[in-house]
C-alpha cells in the first residue's frame, strides 16, 4: 500500500463538512499549516476541531474560524485568537473548554480503546458540572470520556514511507496522541525520507497506521 | 511598600529544593528562575512537553519548534527531554514535579483558587491550570496581595470560576508569606518594612498571626 500522496489537496480529500478532526499542535508549533490552508480552500464547513489552540487571527485555525468554517471547538486555551473570543461570546461558535491534560488524555484514550478514565482535574469547577464523581484514596475524581475523529491531522519533522514519524522538540505536544485518534490520519512532514531512514523508530512507533501521508515543505513561522 | 515583582520571585526561589523539577507559570513565577540559590539545580518542566528548560535564546538563535507553555522561545540544558502532552500531565498529575509555582486572581482561606475565567469578560480557558492545582502536593501561589482596585484577593472565598477546591497551601505576595491550613491564612513572614496590621487591613479571608512574626530575608 502506497501511503504517500502527491499535494495536500488529495490528501485531504476525504474530509467532509460536519465532520469532527483533530489537529495536533500548542501555539503556533507543531501544527500542520498546509492542511489547514487546504481546508480553507476547499470550504469544507460545520466541522467539529479537537486542538488545544485556536491558532492566531490570520495563522492555523484562525484562518478557519475566519471563514466561518468551524462550528465547535474543543480546547484547553483560545487567548491568542480575538476572532474566537468575538465568535464564542455572540453565541456563533460552540466552544468547550477543557484541562490541557485532560484534553491529552482523552485523546491518548481514544487512540488506545479506553473509553473513559477519572482524573482529579476539574473537581468543584464548572469543568465538573454534569460528570460523575467518585472518590480514589480519598481524593475526589471526576470521570472523564475519550475523545475520537474522524480525521487526525498532524505534524511532524521527519516521515518515511511507511508512515513512521519523528517530532522535533516541543512540536511533539499532541501530535503522537492524536495521530492514534483518528479514523483517518494524515501525517503533514517537513522531510519525506525512506522507509529505512526511520528504522529505530519502527519499533517505537509500529503502532501508528497511516492511511494518508504526503509530503509538503514546511512554511518558516515568525 | 511591599515588594515588587522581581522580590516576590526572589522569596519563593528561596523554596527551591536541589534536585526539584518544577513547573513554573506565567507571568511573576516565570522570574523565578532567575533567582536559583547557590549550590542547588533544579530542572524546570513546561507542559507543552520539555524537562529541563534553560534560559531565553539569544537573537537570531530562536527555534520555532522550541517553546515554553507560554509559547515564548526558550533555550534547553543539557540533558533536557521532550515528550508529547499526555506524559507531560501524567508527570503533573502523577506527582513527579515537586513544586508548581502559578499566579491567581483570588485565593480563598479555605486554598481555593481562582485564575482562569471572568465570566462575560475573559474567556480564554484554563490551559493547563486545573490539572496542576487538582494533583500538585506543593504548590506556591505568586501574587499581589490586592488587585488594581485596591480590592484584598485573599478572600474568605472565591467571587470567580475556580480553577481548583482546597489546594493551595502557601502564597506569596507583595506583602507577605502566608500559610493556608485549616481555613485560615497564617501569616509566616512580612515584607521588609511592613506592619502586620497593614497585611491584617488587606486581607479579606481570616488571618491568624503568631507571635512575633519576622521580616523576609531577601
Amino acid at each position: 500500500m502506497n501511503k504517500v500522496v502527491d499535494n495536500v489537496g488529495i490528501a485531504v480529500e476525504g474530509i467532509k463538512d460536519n465532520m469532527t478532526l483533530m489537529l495536533g499542535g500548542f501555539g503556533l508549533c507543531g501544527i500542520p499549516e498546509n492542511s489547514i490552508s487546504e481546508l480553507v480552500k476547499i470550504g469544507v464547513s460545520g466541522l467539529t476541531c479537537i486542538s488545544n489552540n485556536a491558532g492566531v487571527d490570520d495563522f492555523g485555525l484562525g484562518l478557519l474560524l475566519q471563514n466561518k468554517q468551524i462550528k465547535k471547538m474543543i480546547s484547553s486555551y483560545v487567548g491568542e485568537n480575538d476572532e474566537f473570543e468575538r465568535q464564542m461570546l455572540s453565541g456563533e461558535l460552540e466552544v468547550d473548554l477543557i484541562p490541557q491534560g485532560s484534553l491529552a488524555e482523552r485523546c491518548r484514550a481514544g487512540g488506545a480503546g479506553i473509553p473513559a478514565f477519572y482524573t482529579p482535574a476539574g473537581y468543584g469547577t464548572e469543568v465538573a458540572e454534569g460528570k460523575e464523581v467518585r472518590d480514589f484514596n480519598g481524593k475526589p475524581h471526576i470521570l472523564e470520556s475519550a475523545l475520537s475523529a474522524d480525521f487526525a491531522i498532524v505534524k511532524a519533522w521527519k516521515g518515511d514511507t511507511e508512515g513512521n514519524l519523528v517530532f522535533k522538540a516541543t512540536a511533539r505536544n499532541f501530535n503522537p496522541m492524536m495521530a492514534m485518534a483518528g479514523k483517518i490520519t494524515i501525517a503533514e512532514v517537513e522531510e519525506l525520507v525512506p522507509a529505512e531512514h526511520l528504522i529505530l523508530m519502527k519499533f517505537i512507533r509500529q503502532e501508528y497506521s497511516f492511511n494518508e501521508y504526503f509530503k509538503e515543505r514546511a512554511l518558516k513561522r515568525e | 511598600m511591599g515588594l515588587d515583582k522581581t522580590g516576590i520571585a526572589k522569596r519563593i526561589a528561596q523554596e527551591l529544593r536541589d534536585g526539584w523539577y518544577v513547573n513554573l507559570g506565567i507571568g511573576i513565577p516565570t522570574l523565578v528562575a532567575n533567582y536559583i540559590p547557590q549550590g542547588i539545580e533544579v530542572e524546570f518542566q513546561s507542559e507543552n512537553g520539555v524537562l529541563g528548560m534553560g534560559p531565553f535564546p539569544f537573537e537570531g538563535d530562536e527555534d520555532a519548534d522550541l517553546i515554553n507553555a507560554g509559547k515564548q522561545t526558550i533555550t534547553t540544558m543539557k540533558g533536557a527531554s521532550f515528550f508529547d502532552s499526555a506524559t507531560s500531565f501524567a508527570m503533573i498529575r502523577g506527582q513527579h514535579v515537586q513544586l508548581t509555582v502559578l499566579g491567581a486572581m483570588e485565593v480563598s482561606e479555605k486554598g481555593d483558587i481562582a485564575n482562569w475565567k471572568i465570566p462575560g469578560k475573559m474567556v480564554k480557558g484554563m490551559g493547563g491550570a486545573m490539572d496542576l492545582v487538582a494533583s500538585a502536593d506543593n504548590i506556591i501561589v505568586a501574587m499581589m496581595h490586592s488587585n488594581r482596585a485596591g480590592v484584598s484577593k485573599l478572600l474568605k472565598s472565591c467571587s470567580l470560576p475556580l480553577t481548583g477546591v482546597a489546594c493551595v497551601k502557601k502564597v506569596v505576595t507583595d506583602l507577605a508569606v502566608l500559610e493556608i491550613n485549616g481555613g485560615a491564612f497564617h501569616l509566616l513572614e512580612r515584607a521588609p518594612g511592613v506592619s502586620v496590621e497593614e497585611i491584617q487591613s488587606k486581607t479579606e479571608g481570616r488571618l491568624v498571626v503568631h507571635g512575633d512574626v519576622p521580616e523576609m530575608s531577601l
